[in-house]
């Protein structure tokens, strides 16, 4: 069963747009990401799963039901981090995570203080009192208390510094293994390589492309360094390079099609170095939005 | 019941306030024109020295000062003015707050819907302003009985005047409410409360100096006019359904316009 699907889900506010025709499926146990700019789209379409807005067209299931009628009954078992998080501001973190957990309809107490723990987080202070970066935590935790089926990150590490980064991978790998399911939007093509199995890209609105990460890295174009003394670039100007350009005595181009066609016009000229690698996600999505 | 508690909690510091405002409105104004009223006709001089206008937009021109209810009516429109800014001031914020403050992203995504979520903040915001009118109860009994020496006056009168504040207070809630509904983004509740219910003060007062007949209706200082309900020991009743009706449109219309609402993000 998919968990989450989005059929043509279309968000304009008054003129100005949203998304257009949005549709993909995630389906359960994945790590889904969801990668655009700025302004592209990515929470528009994550506030439409919760019901914070509501579609002008179109319309979103999770967990096979429909996300505006079957609203409140979905969103027990989905966890939402806000990529802007803000709290009641008189309250404590302790406070406010308990007031959290009391929509719920399990016992939560002891899964706070295990993930509070984790990110180390004080439940003491104020959330007035708190740092960016220590409010994201408080997001952090807020969205996994209950254990949710589904998770909904919107730019989830903004403002954490790299070590609790990698902290809060760990745990969201973690939780995918006991099964939850992952929507995951960022503008960080890195982030989403390392984690997602799939990947949709949306531009201006619309997604432009849904792949399989692992495939795409493989099928795609390979990235080549060729090193020499005396090189002529304009030697590898074939069929399936794109991006030939020289520098410094060295060749950098993106290839696309049969690897021995390469590998044996490299072997005639004579060179000091090769390396031949799988292109980042950047490199890969960088000529969407050219 | 969590939600309620949770808005419950954050109305008592305001409840407070208000309530003790009241409190000292009611007693420092009766005792204030009981003592000038000793003299009746020393006080009905000044008041003659007065221009009318101003008379009239203080609601002193009916007011008789021979009893203490007389005295009090014009105290207990002072208390009218504090409780629609109070009701307004809930009202307004009531649903914005959280849009304001950004915390309607935490609120909404959680498993309950937004019928629920209104019903509960309604519940509180009520429960609050009924602390409030019950202090003007307690209040208005012991200060009257305080400067009254034991002279008896007419309690249904007095009654009535108090009953009328719970449908008071609700149609500056509910009206409030739908307006911060209607607007797309709630920027400052103060000005938004203090313009309605001045606006509706302003309304009733000057209406009849102006020769406006037909506007006073829409105001519930007309609706529930102190001297009136003194006067005569009742309602003027096709005014005051005026009041039940229109907080009876707003209410539902709440509902409807808030299930409805799209939540902004920060930008």
């Amino acid at each position: 069963m998919s968990i989450i699907e989005a059929n043509n889900l279309t968000k304009y506010y008054g003129k100005a747009r949203g998304i257009v025709d949005v549709s993909f499926n995630v389906e359960e146990g994945e790590i889904f990401g969801f990668i655009g700019p700025n302004g592209a789209g990515k929470s528009t379409t994550i506030r439409l799963f919760c019901s914070l807005i509501y579609p002008t067209s179109g319309e979103a299931k999770i967990f096979g039901k429909d996300a505006i009628k079957h609203g409140p009954e979905i969103r027990q078992d989905i966890g939402y981090l806000p990529s802007e998080v803000f709290y009641y501001e008189g309250m404590k973190v302790l406070e406010l995570l308990k007031y959290s957990a009391s929509f719920y309809k399990k016992d939560c107490t002891e899964r706070i203080y295990e993930l509070s723990d984790l990110m180390e987080l004080d439940l003491k202070r104020r959330i007035d009192d708190l740092s960016y970066g220590n409010k994201k935590k408080v997001g952090i935790v807020q969205g996994l208390l209950h254990r949710p089926r589904l998770l909904l990150l919107d730019e989830p590490t903004s403002g954490l510094d790299p070590l609790m980064q990698k902290k809060f991978y760990k745990l969201i790998r973690e939780e995918n293994k006991r099964g939850v399911t992952v929507f995951l939007s960022s503008h960080i093509l890195g982030v989403v390589q390392k984690m997602c199995s799939r990947v949709a890209i949306i531009k201006e609105g619309s997604i432009v492309d849904i792949q399989d990460v692992r495939t795409l890295q493989r099928d795609n174009y390979k990235k080549i360094h060729v090193v020499a003394d005396e090189i002529d670039e304009k030697g590898f100007d074939v069929p399936g390079v794109i991006k030939l350009e020289k520098e410094n005595g060295a060749v950098n181009f993106f290839y696309k099609g049969d690897i021995n066609l390469i590998t044996k016009l490299i072997s005639e000229k004579k060179i000091s170095d090769v390396t031949i690698e799988a292109p980042t996600l950047e490199e890969i999505f960088i000529h969407y939005y050219e | 019941m969590n939600i309620y508690k949770h808005e419950f909690k954050s109305y008592l510091k305001s409840v407070g306030i208000w309530s003790v405002s009241i409190f000292l409105i009611i007693l420092i104004y009766l005792s204030a024109i009981s003592s000038i009223s000793a003299d009746i006709q020393t006080l009905n001089e000044v008041l003659a020295s007065f221009p009318e206008e101003f008379l009239i937009a203080f609601g002193m021109t009916d007011m008789d000062f021979s009893s203490i209810l007389g005295m009090y009516g014009l105290a207990f429109l002072f208390c009218q003015i504090c409780l629609a800014i109070q009701a307004s001031n809930y009202g307004f914020s009531l649903v914005s707050i959280e849009e304001r403050e950004l915390t309607a992203d935490f609120l909404l995504a959680k498993p309950i819907g937004r019928g629920k979520i209104l019903t509960a903040k309604l519940l509180a915001a009520i429960a609050s302003l009924t602390i409030t009118n019950l202090v003007v109860w307690v209040s208005s009994f012991l200060v009257i009985n305080m400067l009254n020496d034991g002279q008896p006056y007419e309690t249904k009168s007095l009654i009535l005047l108090l009953l009328s504040i719970v449908v008071f207070q609700m149609f500056f809630l509910a009206v409030g409410v739908l307006i911060s509904l209607l607007m797309k983004r709630v920027r400052s509740v103060t000005p938004l409360s203090m313009a309605l219910a001045f606006g509706m003060y302003v309304i009733s007062a000057f209406g009849s100096m102006l020769g406006e007949d037909t506007i006073e209706v829409i105001s519930p200082f007309k609706h529930f006019e102190p001297n009136f309900i003194i006067k005569n020991a009742a309602y003027d009743m096709p005014l005051a359904l005026i009041s039940v009706i229109t907080i009876l449109v707003a209410i539902p219309a709440s509902y409807l316009l808030y299930s409805k609402r799209n939540i902004h993000t920060a930008v």
